[in-house]
């Protein structure tokens, strides 16, 4: 079983198109990675998807790196 | 039957406009979801798909009752899964000169007219982005584009369809989506059926092609627009009118 860290990484990178090793703790979707507006917000859904779970508006728009989407999906799923 | 495996979302499907959509969408081969006001009008609706031979059913919608849109969507892709095509078409007129126009009229049009297109497309994207395909459609009027006394308010909320439709074509047209809006002119149907006789001989005098229009042929510019013949059509107001208004 992948740990958490692990399978976020995964999913910002099948999500933004870019190589895994591209994905690193501090990287910012938007300035780093590429991300648009749009490319965000599918990548909150498919996070929802993969740990089974709502994440509401006003806590997706406070992840913008990929350690606060591990952050937070270990805070509030800890699955 | 370039829709097969294609599920519709139709609103106000009980007759007209809306029905004929419906009827279009499952010659295409598509899986069609009407909706009503009433458990009556759904059943009619099931009735008539069933009639058809379609594959689909009527379901109760009051669009201004709160979380009623999304509700629906949310039944109809636990049923049939996800939405590939919506078509705004549910639509009242509550007509007055705006110096008699009362508030409830504003509101009731507002909230019926404008507001579930909003809900409604929101609730449904998130299943076409994630698809790389999906068509929204709105039915606005050529009084949106030409207004039209006595209808500040029917004629605002169409008008705010063009705005909408090019928007929402902008933000999500990268994920293969594609929003457009078809504006009928006067089309035969119940709510022009109410016209006073002498509005409607001078409204023929405006319409090139001397005639009302039937329903049918609104369907037909929706039904096209949803199919991938109009792949490369988006943000568009597909005029249908008889030579009424030429844009």
């Amino acid at each position: 079983m992948e740990n958490i860290e692990q399978r976020v990484k995964k999913i910002v990178a099948e999500q933004l198109g870019v190589p895994e090793t591209d994905v690193k703790n501090e990287s910012s979707f938007v300035n780093d990675l590429g991300a648009d507006s749009l490319d965000t917000v599918e990548l909150v859904m498919a996070l929802e998807e993969e740990f089974e779970c709502e994440i509401p508006d006003e806590d997706a728009e406070k992840i913008t790196t990929v350690q606060q989407a591990i952050d937070y999906v270990s805070a509030n799923l800890g699955k | 039957m370039s829709l097969e495996g294609k599920v519709a979302l139709v609103t106000g499907a009980s007759r007209g406009i809306g029905k004929a959509i419906v009827l279009d969408l499952l010659a295409q081969g598509a899986t069609v979801i009407g909706t009503g006001v009433t458990e009556g009008s759904a059943a009619a609706i099931s009735d008539y798909i069933a009639e058809a031979g379609g594959k689909g059913r009527g379901i109760a919608l009051e669009v201004t009752t709160d979380g009623a849109c999304e509700g629906v969507v949310d039944a109809i892709e636990k049923e049939f899964g996800a939405i590939h095509i919506l078509v705004n078409n549910a639509g009242i007129t509550r007509d007055n000169l705006l110096m008699r126009l009362k508030d409830e009229d504003w509101d009731a049009i507002m909230d019926t007219n404008l507001k579930p297109v909003y809900k409604l497309s929101k609730a449904v994207i998130r299943g076409m982005m994630k698809a790389r395909w999906g068509r929204i459609i709105n039915i606005a009027s050529v009084v949106g584009a030409t207004g039209n006394a006595g209808q500040t308010n029917y004629a605002a909320a169409k008008a705010a369809l063009f705005g909408f439709t090019k928007s929402l074509a902008k933000e999500i047209g990268s994920r293969g989506v594609t929003v457009n809006a078809v504006a009928p002119g006067f089309i035969d149907t119940d709510m022009t059926r109410g016209l006073p006789d002498e509005h409607k001989a001078k409204l023929l005098e405006n319409i090139t092609l001397g005639r009302l229009g039937e329903p049918r042929e609104i369907a037909d510019a929706v039904g096209f627009l949803a199919s991938d013949r109009a792949s490369y059509i988006t943000g568009q107001t597909l005029h249908v009118n008889g030579g009424m208004y030429m844009n």
